[in-house]
């Protein structure tokens, strides 16, 4: 964390940080390392760790809810909607997306989008017989395929200038942060932090199988709902804060699982607190690497994340993983 | 007071008629065997008294209560299932398996580990217990999770109240295993639980069941205790098979051995 903080394109000791922190909480906001460091790098960290926290948690969540360890937030429609939402609000948005309030819209085009794919999703896979996980996957995969060819023919039709803008947002960045970003985050993420957890037993019972949950005294169809429910909201804020971050949903959770075991009390904690990290480094990485630009966060996160998991897989039947 | 009774019950979750008029009684502590050729309703039956089968009419009632006003957690503290297949993919230990049983009940860390322990003992896994279950054999995995279904109901000494649907406990067992599964079934029969229980191997069935119950094409064939159910005639009727019918030659309990079909 401290080290992310001090790495960038200006580079700063520890004691800068720590003086600029202390600066900042002083309220002297006017000295060179309280501008860097509580203006700049400080929302963004704290914005990398809750949002690679929540990416995290909602992948266990979803990988124990389809009893698949390769399931990923994405899998219910959430991604590719809120892309096409965002897609949406660049095309047309014009010359109302100058600055500030043209991020904000596009983050607003996201959120919706993103929830209302999963909406759909979730109404496709339900019946009179309840909630069918396997449509949904496939429901998920129907709709995310639909919002990608959409979003296709919208940069078919899209300028240059609007090009580059979907293509950037798509490889997912940290760039936008500031506190009210952060405040937004913090409250979707940890609300997610605290709620999710509570459903560990529940997603330990149904890797057992639905009808074997159902056995065991747990009210299946409630718990679904509710737990697409937090991930499409913390997902749906994800992407319209930092744009679509792959793999740390998916991986993060699964390569925690092949360290500490399936059991989801610790399973849920302990990837969200890996997700942050990785995405911390990976956002560190992405200001350093190439100073002073910037790569996409979501490239790093890929690139790192990878050859471990690789390895991982490699050695999978140490974990007992088919 | 008795465990489970079924009036006039017919089910059709999808359209056809899965099971017709069935009709039985069971009083705690007895074992009843379901018997009955391939898609006869035998496992329809377990999935409808387990509540994933709605009765399209007919009586369903469990400890003098109708199945449906039990809430889902008191009932599952007194109601397990062994499904025939498991579909548990992910690296859990074999104790964290069986201590998933313990999910419907808040009888404290210390307690559940107790009832762990005994619910291993039963099925000789204790020496299991650190493996990881995607790596077991399929029999060692069917003993795990009849450990969990024991380990579901287990918890006070008379177990009068409580009800085991067991779909083909031994099918993956070895000779040994399946007489000491037979025998933990017994055990818990006799500190008052109900069993309702599939078997293949029908001699198998008539060494544990009290009664037995005869399904064909969803329709109630016969019920009643072994030597009252296995005649020539029914196994010719509902099995097509000619068998003749004999004795176990210590416990007495009718055993049946099928006759070489003649060739035309």
């Amino acid at each position: 964390m401290a080290l992310a903080l001090a790495s960038g394109a200006i580079s700063l000791s520890f004691l800068d940080v720590s003086q600029g922190i202390f600066d900042t909480l002083l309220g002297e906001a006017g000295s060179r390392n309280a501008l860097i460091v509580g203006q700049i790098r400080l929302p963004r960290v704290l914005l990398a760790a809750v949002m690679g926290a929540t990416l995290a948690i909602s992948g266990a969540a979803m990988q124990g809810l389809f009893r698949n360890p390769l399931a990923d937030p994405s899998l219910i429609g959430v991604t590719a909607g809120a892309s096409l939402g965002a897609a949406l609000i660049i095309v047309t948005g014009g010359s109302l997306l100058q600055g500030y309030i043209g991020l904000s819209l596009v983050s607003a085009g996201a959120f919706v989008g993103g929830v209302i794919a999963v909406l759909f999703v979730y109404r496709l896979a339900t019946s009179a017989n309840g909630t069918s996980v396997a449509t949904m996957l496939l429901a998920g995969i129907a709709i995310t395929a639909l919002s990608g060819s959409i979003g296709s023919l919208l940069e078919f039709f899209a300028d240059n200038n609007m090009l580059r803008r979907i293509s950037l947002w798509k490889m997912g960045g940290l760039d936008g942060a500031n506190y009210p970003r952060l405040i937004l985050a913090s409250v979707v993420g940890g609300a997610l932090l605290v709620a999710l957890p509570r459903y560990a037993g529940a997603l330990n019972a149904l890797l057992l199988g639905e009808s074997e949950a159902r056995h065991l005294g747990i009210k299946v169809d409630r718990i679904k709902l509710a737990l697409i429910i937090w991930v499409a909201v913390g997902v749906g804020t994800s992407v319209a804060l930092v744009g679509t971050i792959a793999f740390v949903g998916l991986v993060v959770p699964h390569i925690v699982r092949m360290l500490a075991g399936p059991d989801h009390r610790y399973l849920m904690p302990a990837s969200a607190l890996a997700g942050a990290l990785l995405l911390v480094v990976a956002d560190a990485l992405a200001r350093v690497l190439v100073a002073p630009t910037e790569l996409p966060v979501g490239v790093i996160t890929t690139i790192v994340g990878v050859p471990f998991f690789i390895s991982l897989l490699r050695n999978r039947h140490h974990y007992g993983m088919q | 007071m008795s465990t489970l009774q079924l009036k006039g019950v017919c089910a059709a979750p999808w359209g056809q008629a899965l099971l017709e008029d069935i009709a039985l009684n069971l009083q705690p502590g007895t074992v009843l065997g379901l018997a009955g050729p391939n898609g006869a309703g035998k496992s329809s039956l377990l999935q409808l008294i387990a509540g994933d089968i709605q009765p399209s009419t007919g009586q369903l009632t469990f400890c003098e209560r109708a199945m449906t006003e039990w809430p889902p957690q008191a009932r599952a503290q007194r109601l397990a299932f062994l499904p025939q297949m498991s579909l548990l993919s992910f690296p859990y230990t074999v104790a964290e398996v069986v201590r998933l049983g313990r999910i419907p009940h808040s009888s404290g860390y210390r307690a559940d580990s107790d009832i762990v322990e005994q619910a291993l003992q039963l099925t000789d896994t204790v020496s299991l217990r650190h493996r990881l279950y995607t790596q077991l054999s399929g029999g060692e995995k069917q003993r795990t999770q009849l450990a969990r279904i024991f380990a579901q109901i287990l918890g006070q000494e008379s177990l009068s109240g409580s009800l085991l649907l067991l779909d083909e406990p031994t099918s993956a067992l070895d000779l040994a295993h399946q007489q000491l599964v037979l025998l933990a079934t017994q055990q818990l029969a006799m500190r008052g639980c109900a069993i309702v229980v599939v078997i293949h191997d029908l001699n198998l069935m008539a060494s544990i069941a009290d009664q037995i119950l005869v399904l064909d094409n969803g329709c109630q064939i016969a019920l009643g205790s072994p030597e009252q159910v296995f005649t020539t005639t029914l196994f010719k009727e509902v099995f097509g098979v000619d068998v003749t019918v004999g004795h176990h030659p210590q416990e007495g309990y009718p055993m049946i051995t099928p006759l070489r079909p003649t060739l035309l």
